[in-house]
């Protein structure tokens, strides 16, 4: 193993395996299971731990699903637990309020993470302005950045950092950059605020290219990348913060995060209480092929066993439409659509999904 | 009697209610109202034969013959500072932008109750899209909780509306307790970029106590989006309403989904901006609601 190069740029980890990865437990964490997450990352030398709804503050509803406990109770859980590491919350303007950011900086949380469509960045501005007016650590999240061309995601990345974002993240949440759509988007926000701001990525496996375009990022400017453990997320899941590390270690790139450490989280603390590990199967492959927002899977499965028609050909319609996060409601009306269709695809229930 | 009515705010929203108003012949414009001597909604109402003025309130308030209604189509802020004035000078104000000063206003749900106040607020354009479905289950059973998605297209998003996106989730969910009568509301707000621009849709989500009626709760619903299209033709249920049963993690209730498409009429803004449309056409309806109930006791 070569140790870092002395001109190795850092790379920070950011987990966000008990936020993206509430998606894949249908928000049903436990309290006891994020002190444990908690407790291994933070010893693991893990600089930064999301927490929230998968949707973001405030996203515990009919639509997105209901968590188990209360995020807040969560978050205060995960602060108190951590010893060195930040402990971060998303939010989504449309879905999580100013209120709702003031209350995770009142239970802990000192980074808010600010997330909006690829072009809609002008939502933000308030929610930055308070967040700094809070003194957290701001970043900015462009989800499904591959609906907007590389251009058009440098100005929305300007519009962030104009309203206060210290970082601003190319997010992939279709898991649909295949390598070169990455390096281009990264190198273009990279190009427009590199000089005031950090730029990160969070990737998707859907195509199994998770980790692939996080290293490309890497190389174009980045300098936060996202992981989750066991690659628990939506879709076909994260990339595995574990692999990021021992790849990023492979690449001597310090990220401060020790290898066997973050393994033995991924393995021992996280595993045996993950359902059923995320997996390329047919429906997250379509999301990534189709770009369709990850967290829609398991909407889809649900709503395939409830109306009898495939998930997958539910995800297809959806990217179709050209539907964006948040629109989890639209997955009922396009399997109602289908089910009405005399020609449509059909499962019995049993099969599905 | 038909009362006569003033439009402040010549902007799209102030040009489309034009249109509206001028249709339905249930209000008589008296006078569109700017600051903006080139602004092209005056040069559309002088066009149509209605006194155009860009001299602002000022210029309002100062005619020997003041409208029975101004419809405040301007900003918040603005109508912070104009509603005393019109207060003060006799005109009741249909609000249609975020002060909220007077009361939450929905005229299939509780124009009654409010008809004889000074300033009625027109909520949200999601709040219109949805809190009647909110209405319309919990006139049936107990809604402990209410939550509706609207998703609107991009372009149909202005400056203020972007700015201040809170707003209208706050807003919303404070009415759809309020005049909708959830015990707890929730609403989120979703920008969709894609072109053609989407038509706007609004899902409506009740939680509904286990046994309750659902055909009695279905049939309230279809009688109120019946109601609704008398004044927004292009409102519709894309299908039947759909009913879940109790679940563990809803607190044991069960659950009415409702998922609606709200088509514009394209009087002056394009059809997909449904969810501008309802505010106009909802204001409308309240305009025309006030006349009838003025020919009533006149």
């Amino acid at each position: 193993m070569t140790g870092p190069t002395p001109t190795a740029k850092p790379v920070r980890l950011t987990d966000s395996t008990l936020r993206d990865g509430s998606h894949a437990m249908a928000h049903r964490f436990t309290e006891e299971q994020v002190r444990h997450v908690v407790h291994a990352l933070d010893g693991a030398g893990v600089q930064v731990i999301e927490v929230a709804h998968g949707d973001g503050l405030g996203g515990s509803s009919f639509t997105y699903g209901f968590s188990l406990v209360d995020e807040l109770k969560l978050i205060a859980a995960a602060v108190d637990e951590a010893t060195r590491a930040k402990i971060a919350v998303l939010c989504l303007p449309g879905v999580g309020t100013v209120e709702d950011l003031r209350n995770a900086h009142g239970a802990g949380a000192s980074v808010a993470r600010i997330a909006t469509h690829c072009t809609e960045a002008d939502i933000s501005a308030g929610h930055f302005a308070a967040a700094r007016a809070l003194g957290m650590e701001t970043v900015g999240f462009l989800m499904l950045s591959h609906r907007a061309d590389p251009a058009g995601l440098a100005a929305q990345a300007r519009i962030m950092v104009d309203a206060g974002a210290q970082c601003v993240y190319v997010v992939d949440s279709a898991g649909a950059m295949v390598l070169g759509d990455a390096q281009e988007r990264v190198g273009a926000v990279a190009a427009e605020i590199g000089h005031e701001a950090e730029i990160g990525f969070h990737g998707h496996q859907n195509l199994s290219l998770g980790v692939a375009n996080s290293v490309l990022a890497y190389r174009n400017g980045a300098t936060q990348i996202d992981g989750a453990l066991c690659a628990l997320g939506a879709g076909a899941g994260n990339a595995p913060t574990e692999i990021l590390n021992a790849t990023f270690d492979r690449l001597g790139v310090p990220t401060g995060v020790d290898v066997a450490a973050a393994l033995a989280a991924a393995e021992e603390v996280v595993r045996p209480f993950v359902p059923r590990l995320p997996w390329p199967d047919r429906s997250s492959i379509v999301q990534g092929h189709a770009g369709v927002y990850s967290s829609f899977l398991l909407h889809a499965e649900r709503a395939a066993v409830r109306y009898g028609v495939p998930a997958h050909a539910i995800l297809q319609k959806v990217g179709e439409a050209g539907y964006v996060g948040g629109q989890e409601d639209m997955i009922i009306d396009i399997a109602l659509d289908l089910a009405r269709a005399d020609d449509g695809p059909r499962i019995a229930a049993e099969e599905a999904p | 009697m038909t009362l006569t009515a003033a439009i402040v705010g010549p902007g799209n929203i102030g040009t489309d209610l034009l249109v509206k108003l001028r249709r339905d012949g249930a209000v008589d414009v008296t006078s569109m109202v700017g600051v903006d001597p080139a602004s092209a909604g005056l040069a559309r109402a002088a066009e149509l034969g209605v006194t155009a003025s860009a001299g602002g309130v000022d210029w309002l308030l100062a005619q020997d013959d003041l409208p029975d209604l101004v419809f405040e189509a301007t900003s918040a802020k603005a109508h912070l500072a104009n509603a005393p004035r019109y207060r003060e000078a006799g005109v009741k104000a249909v609000d249609l932008t975020p002060a909220a000063i007077g009361p939450f206003v929905c005229p299939p749900v509780n124009l009654d109750a409010t008809a004889g106040l000074p300033n009625l607020n027109m909520i949200t354009c999601g709040g219109q899209a949805t809190i009647p479905i909110v209405h319309a289950v919990s006139r049936i059973v107990d809604v402990a909780y209410a939550e509706i998605v609207a998703s609107i297209a991009s372009r149909s998003a202005g400056p203020g509306t972007r700015a201040n996106i809170d707003e209208f989730t706050e807003t919303t969910a404070r009415a759809i307790e309020e005049v909708g009568g959830a015990a707890r509301g929730k609403a989120i707000i979703v920008l969709n970029p894609v072109e053609p621009p989407m038509i706007m849709r609004d899902t409506v989500f009740c939680a509904i106590p286990p046994g309750a009626d659902t055909d009695a709760v279905g049939a309230s619903i279809v009688a109120m989006v019946d109601q609704i299209r008398t004044y927004v033709p292009g409102y519709a249920l894309r299908a039947d309403p759909q009913f879940d049963e109790p679940r563990d993690d809803w607190d044991g209730d069960g659950r009415v989904g409702v998922f609606l498409e709200v088509r514009g009429n394209g009087d002056h803004l394009p059809e997909w901006a449904g969810n501008l449309d309802i505010m106009t056409a909802a204001a409308a309806r309240v305009g025309a609601l006030l006349s009838e109930r003025r020919a009533v006791t006149a």
